[in-house]
C-alpha cells in the first residue's frame, strides 16, 4: 500500500451556528489526485483550508506528510503548495515579479522562466495583475503554487467561473502533475472535472463525507441506471413516471424529470404511453450514461448544482 | 536566504518600495501635496524670515513622516479584505516579516520626500544653515518607525476599511492640529499644551521643529527620539500580536483599546513633562525668541 499524504480524521468545524464539517474523513495516497466533490457550502473549502493550515477544526486530526499543518510552520509550509479558492495579488505586480517573490520565500525553488513557460504566461510576463484575464490569473496562481516544487498541492476549485476552453486548459496542467506523481487534493463541484482527472474521489455533502471511490466505481453504485431527463408540457406527479417500466428513481429539478432506469428502450416507450394516456406531451428527452452527477443526486436527492 | 525572517523583510520591502512607486495616488500624498504645504505655509507664514522658515519645514517634515501611518493602515487593510494576506500566508512567512517590510519600505520612501523638501527649503526658499541635519535624520528615521506602527495596529484592531477611514482621521487630526506641526504649539491656551504632551506628534513636531531650526541641544533632541523609540517598540510588539491575514477574522470592539496601550509611554513622557519637566517652558520661549528676532539669523544653541 502506497504511503499515506494526506489525512483527515473525522473534521468538524463550527462557524457560529452554522456546522460547516460533520465528521468528514478521508485519507489520500502518495501520487494520488484526489477529489472532493460537492455542492457549494459542502464544507469543501473548509476542509482543505484546515489540511493547509490555515483553519483550525474544532475536533478531529489532520495530517499532511504525518505533520499537523497548523502546528509545524515554515517547515510545512515548504512541503505544499495550494491555490486557493480566490487568489488576490496587488493590482500592480508584475507576473514575473509575483512568482520570483513567493519563489524567494522557499529554500527549494523552481525556475521562473521554466513555470512562465510551463503556463502560457511567457507573453505576460511583464503584464501587470490588474491586466490580466481570469484564465490567466488562474495560470499564474498555479504557477505560483509550484515555485517551490511541493510534493503535495491543494487545489480549491481550480477551474470555477473560467470558460470551458481555460478550463481544459488546467486539466491539462493537472494532468501533467498527476503524471509527475504529485500528490494533488482538488475540490471541485463540477463532475466532468471529477471523472476526467481524478483517481479517486470523496462526495462531500452537508459537512459530511457520503461516499468514497474511484470514479469507476461510485458509478457502479447507480450500476446499470441510465440517466433520461425529460420536460414536459404539463407537469406530472413524480409518482407517475416512478412507476413506469425500468424506472429505479425519478426526482424532478426546476421542470425536468430526472429519471434513472435499469430498461431505457423499456421506460421510453411506457413514457410515451403515458403521456397519450394523460393528453400531455413531450418537450425534450435527453438520455446519459451514469456519471457521477448521478451518484451524487441518488446519495442525497438533489443535483451539485442545486 | 529563504524561510528566513530578515531575508523575507528585504524581499517583502523590496517589492512594497516598487509598487509604490507604481502609484501614482502614493507619489501625490508623498511628494507633491507636501511640497505644496511647504510652498503654501512658507509663503503665508514665514515672511522671508530665515528662523521661520526653518520652523515651517520642520512641520512639513513632520506631516511628511507622520504621513506613513495613514497610508500604511489603509494598505493593510487594503490588503486583508481584499484576500491578498491570505495568499502570502500559505508561504512560510510570520507576521513580523509582514510588519517590518511596512515599516522599512515606508522608510526608504519617506526618505526622498525628506531630502527634496529640505533641498527645496534650503536652495528655493532661501533657508539659511542646513539645521541639525543629523539630529534631522534621526527623528525622520524614528519618527518614520513609530508612526508606521501606530497605522499598523490601526490597521490590526478594524475590522473594515470604513472603520480604519474613520479612527484615522480622528487620529491624524489630533496629530495634526495639536502637536504643533500646522499651528505652533505656543500659540495655543496652556491646557491644550499640557495635553499635547501626551501624543507621539508632538515629540516629533516639536523634535523636527528644533532640529531643522538648530534651537535645540542634542540633548533635548535625545528626549524626543527616546520618547519615539519605545513608542516604536510597543507599537511593533501591539501590532504583531494582533495581526490578521484573513479578512473574515474579526477581532471584538474592545481590541480598540491595544491603541491606548501604545499611548502608555507617551502618558508616561506626558505626565512627566507635565510634572518636573519644562519642554512647554522652552517651547513658549523659543516662540517668544522666534518672534522677536524675526529677520535675524537664528541663534544656535546644539553642538
Amino acid at each position: 500500500m502506497a504511503e499515506l499524504i494526506i489525512q483527515a480524521e473525522d473534521l468538524y468545524k463550527n462557524y457560529g451556528e452554522v456546522a460547516a464539517l460533520r465528521g468528514v474523513s478521508f485519507a489520500v495516497e502518495q501520487g494520488e489526485v484526489f477529489g472532493l466533490l460537492g455542492p457549494n457550502g459542502a464544507g469543501k473549502t473548509t476542509t482543505v483550508e484546515i489540511l493547509e493550515g490555515m483553519r483550525t477544526p474544532d475536533r478531529g486530526i489532520a495530517r499532511v506528510c504525518g505533520i499537523d499543518p497548523e502546528k509545524s510552520g515554515s517547515r510545512f509550509k515548504e512541503m505544499i503548495g495550494a491555490v486557493l479558492q480566490s487568489t488576490s495579488l496587488p493590482d500592480k505586480i508584475r507576473v514575473k515579479e509575483a512568482i520570483e517573490l513567493f519563489a524567494k520565500f522557499y529554500s527549494s525553488r523552481a525556475n521562473t522562466d521554466d513555470l512562465l513557460k510551463r503556463f502560457q504566461l511567457e507573453e505576460k510576463r511583464d503584464a501587470f495583475y490588474s491586466q490580466l484575464s481570469g484564465g490567466q490569473k488562474q495560470r499564474l496562481a498555479l504557477a505560483m503554487a509550484l515555485v517551490n516544487n511541493p510534493q503535495v498541492i491543494f487545489l480549491d476549485e481550480p477551474t470555477a467561473g473560467l470558460d470551458p476552453q481555460v478550463r481544459r486548459e488546467i486539466y491539462d496542467i493537472i494532468e501533467e502533475l498527476k503524471s509527475e506523481k504529485k500528490t494533488v487534493l482538488l475540490t471541485t463541484h463540477y463532475i466532468e472535472e471529477a471523472e476526467r482527472l481524478c483517481d479517486r474521489v470523496a462526495i462531500i455533502d452537508y459537512g459530511r463525507v457520503i461516499k468514497t471511490g474511484t470514479p469507476r466505481e461510485l458509478k457502479h453504485t447507480s450500476a446499470g441506471t441510465t440517466r433520461i431527463e425529460v420536460r414536459l408540457a404539463r407537469p406530472v406527479s413524480d409518482g407517475i413516471l416512478a412507476h413506469l417500466d425500468g424506472v429505479a428513481d425519478c426526482r424532478e429539478f426546476d421542470g425536468t424529470y430526472v429519471v434513472h432506469s435499469t430498461r431505457a428502450p423499456q421506460t421510453i416507450v411506457a413514457l410515451v404511453k403515458q403521456l397519450e394516456t394523460d393528453n400531455n406531451e413531450l418537450q425534450s428527452l435527453e438520455m446519459f450514461s451514469p456519471s457521477l452527477e448521478d451518484v451524487f443526486i441518488e446519495l442525497t436527492g438533489r443535483r451539485l448544482r442545486d | 536566504m529563504a524561510s528566513n525572517p530578515i531575508g523575507n523583510t528585504l524581499t517583502l520591502t523590496k517589492i512594497r518600495v516598487r509598487l509604490a512607486m507604481r502609484n501614482r495616488t502614493f507619489l501625490f500624498f508623498s511628494l507633491i501635496m507636501p511640497l505644496g504645504f511647504l510652498f503654501f505655509f512658507v509663503t503665508i507664514f514665514s515672511k522671508n524670515d530665515p528662523v521661520w522658515t526653518a520652523y515651517i519645514l520642520g512641520a512639513i517634515l513632520t506631516m511628511t513622516v507622520m504621513g506613513s501611518f495613514w497610508g500604511l493602515s489603509v494598505q493593510l487593510v487594503m490588503f486583508r479584505e481584499a484576500g491578498i494576506l491570505r495568499r502570502f500566508r500559505l508561504a512560510p512567512l510570520g507576521a513580523g516579516p509582514m510588519l517590518a517590510s511596512s515599516i522599512l519600505a515606508n522608510y526608504i520612501l519617506v526618505i526622498p520626500s525628506v531630502v527634496i523638501e529640505i533641498l527645496v527649503t534650503k536652495f528655493v526658499l532661501h533657508m539659511q544653515g542646513w539645521g541639525n541635519l543629523w539630529a534631522i535624520f534621526l527623528l525622520v528615521t524614528i519618527g518614520s518607525a513609530t508612526f508606521s506602527s501606530f497605522g499598523l495596529i490601526v490597521a490590526s484592531v478594524t475590522n473594515t476599511m470604513q472603520e480604519t477611514q474613520v479612527i484615522n482621521q480622528v487620529i491624524w487630526t489630533a496629530f495634526l492640529f495639536l502637536s504643533g506641526a500646522t499651528v505652533p504649539l505656543a500659540r495655543f491656551p496652556h491646557w491644550i499644551q499640557g495635553a499635547s504632551l501626551f501624543m507621539p506628534a508632538t515629540y516629533l513636531a516639536t523634535g523636527l521643529e528644533n532640529a531643522a531650526t538648530n534651537l535645540a541641544t542634542n540633548g533635548e533632541i535625545i528626549t524626543d527620539l527616546i520618547a519615539l523609540t519605545i513608542g516604536v517598540l510597543v507599537a511593533f510588539e501591539i501590532s504583531r500580536q494582533l495581526f490578521r491575514w484573513e479578512p473574515e477574522a474579526k477581532l471584538p470592539g474592545s481590541a480598540k483599546l491595544w491603541v491606548v496601550v501604545a499611548m502608555i509611554p507617551f502618558v508616561a513622557f506626558g505626565t512627566y513633562e507635565n510634572v518636573k519637566g519644562d519642554r512647554l517652558t522652552r517651547i513658549r520661549q523659543d516662540f517668544q525668541m522666534m518672534n522677536r528676532t524675526a529677520t535675524a539669523v537664528p541663534p544656535s544653541k546644539s553642538h
